[in-house]
């Protein structure tokens, strides 16, 4: 969104710790060079993608520019609006986060609910558990009450190890924080790399949101939705 | 068919959440409250940075093959042919505003000044980065020989360079202009500073964007209110497009 809009400034990704124009991208959207098409390029990986990267079309006018009208904020281009929301965004997810994660530690919600038991980690549970994802075979009955496995570990992947990369990859990135806390170019290998792991998180937290999505979509929205916020929870009968 | 239905659904709202989120942040209230919050990261990064924790330095191995030049490359202007044709014998930076001595230099006095070298990373605020090389006279060895009065809060970096008529400036705090790196660069890379990089004079104020780093620089005001200068708010792009005039992030 906001993020995609800076991107837009520049759509390369590169490792180490500077990257321009003249250095190799790993990542790149760009438009050839005769205009007539978009392209997404990782590695060697050449894939054509007119229409949605690189090259789009707003109200029958063509684009050239990385990430479309539609998934950027704000919708038209602007450096400086995108930066001034991503910051607005920044401190709610950094503030919020804190608060969250202090009170679900203190109220015991991670290790009551979120941590794995030892049972669920073997890999027949495990392998089972991937199995009734895959025929979207929920569970009912009690069991519907309890977080799986496989959802524990994405909560547990998303809270501890995406939220805080995103958090310390956007510090990383600030000139003033490398020089006050240089610790994070080292974890992640540089500015450039750290740009590049931002990106990649936040593309792994779209992908677990819209799987969380789907998930609560299938699994039946009013009644999660109403036990997100209020806690009542209706359990699902045993037999359909 | 219940799935593409949901799918329908789920873009429909993902389009309306969109949009709607940017209705919302045009609003007044939540517009003022994103544009404060540049004040906020500037405080709560003062906060855990100490002032004269240094940008990290990197060693000549690491230099960019070919570090880009953006913005101006050139300050395209008949002066400015002349004094480059000139060597920049008769160029002048000027020190003025709230100084006890409001001082004109030439070129040549800032390089037998004490001077500092440091390899640092340019961080430009479109997402890329440079390593380059730069030598040139602290800031706050010029800012002593002035005089700075007690009242002064910034420093506003003149430019040659125009874009249309408007003439590129910029302008940074105290805190950062005494700090260590904060140097008017005359060399990159060993050379004399290329007409791309700014020459003769460019700002480095290593832990800010690259927008700070002021080309082609000929003036330096210093002064207690930014509103005098430009449009008010700082700084070329701060004037033109919104940028953050707080650019340590």
């Amino acid at each position: 969104m906001s993020g995609l809009s800076i991107f837009n400034a520049h759509p390369r990704l590169y490792w180490g710790e500077y990257g321009a124009n003249f250095d190799r991208a790993w990542l790149k959207i760009d438009t050839t060079r005769d205009g007539q098409r978009g392209y997404l390029a990782v590695g060697s990986l050449r894939v054509e993608t007119t229409g949605v990267l690189g090259l789009w079309e707003k109200d029958g006018r063509w684009t050239s520019r990385a990430f479309p009208h539609w998934m950027t904020l704000p919708s038209h281009y602007s450096l400086s609006e995108g930066r001034k929301y991503h910051f607005l965004g920044a401190w709610l997810l950094a503030i919020a986060g804190a608060l969250y994660l202090v009170w679900s530690l203190v109220n015991r919600h991670v290790t009551r609910d979120l941590l794995p038991r030892r049972v669920e980690l073997s890999p027949r549970h495990l392998w089972q558990d991937v199995k009734d994802h895959a025929r979207l075979r929920f569970p009912r009955g009690e069991a519907a009450a309890r977080y799986n496995v496989l959802q524990k570990l994405a909560y547990l992947l998303v809270l501890f190890v995406l939220l805080p990369v995103i958090v310390l990859t956007g510090l990383g990135m600030s000139p003033m924080m490398n020089a006050g806390w240089g610790w994070i170019l080292d974890l992640f290998g540089g500015r450039q790399s750290a740009r590049s792991v931002h990106f990649l998180a936040a593309f792994a937290l779209v992908i677990f949101i819209v799987v969380h999505l789907l998930m609560v979509l299938l699994a039946g929205p009013v009644n999660e939705v109403r036990s997100m916020i209020t806690g009542r929870f209706r359990l699902p009968p045993e037999k359909v | 068919m219940t799935l593409s239905r949901r799918r329908m659904i789920a873009g429909l709202g993902a389009g309306l959440t969109l949009g709607g989120c940017q209705k919302i942040l045009e609003t007044g209230p939540v517009d003022a409250l994103a544009t404060s919050l540049d004040g906020f990261t500037m405080e709560a990064q003062r906060l855990v940075v100490p002032r004269t924790a240094l940008a990290r330095e990197y060693t000549l191995a690491e230099l960019s093959p070919v570090f880009r030049a953006n913005g101006s490359r050139t300050a395209d202007t008949p002066a400015y042919r002349r004094h480059l044709a000139e060597n920049f014998a008769n160029w002048r930076l000027t020190v003025t505003g709230l100084v006890n001595n409001p001082l004109s230099l030439p070129v040549s006095m800032l390089q037998q000044m004490p001077s500092r070298t440091q390899v640092t990373r340019h961080d430009c605020v479109e997402g890329w980065s440079a390593i380059g090389q730069w030598t040139g006279t602290p800031l706050k060895l010029i800012l002593a020989m002035a005089g700075v009065a007690s009242v002064a809060r910034y420093i506003v970096f003149e430019c040659a360079d125009l874009f249309g008529d408007t003439p590129y400036y910029e302008s940074i705090d105290l805190i950062e202009a005494y700090h260590p790196q904060t140097i008017l660069a005359w060399q990159m890379n060993g050379e004399p500073l290329p007409e791309r990089h700014g020459a003769p004079l460019r700002l480095r104020v290593e832990r800010q964007l690259g927008y700070k780093h002021a080309k082609f620089v000929h003036g330096i005001v210093v002064t207690d209110d930014l509103g005098r200068f430009g449009a008010g708010k700082g700084g070329f792009w701060e004037d033109r497009a919104g940028y953050q005039w707080w650019a340590g992030i």
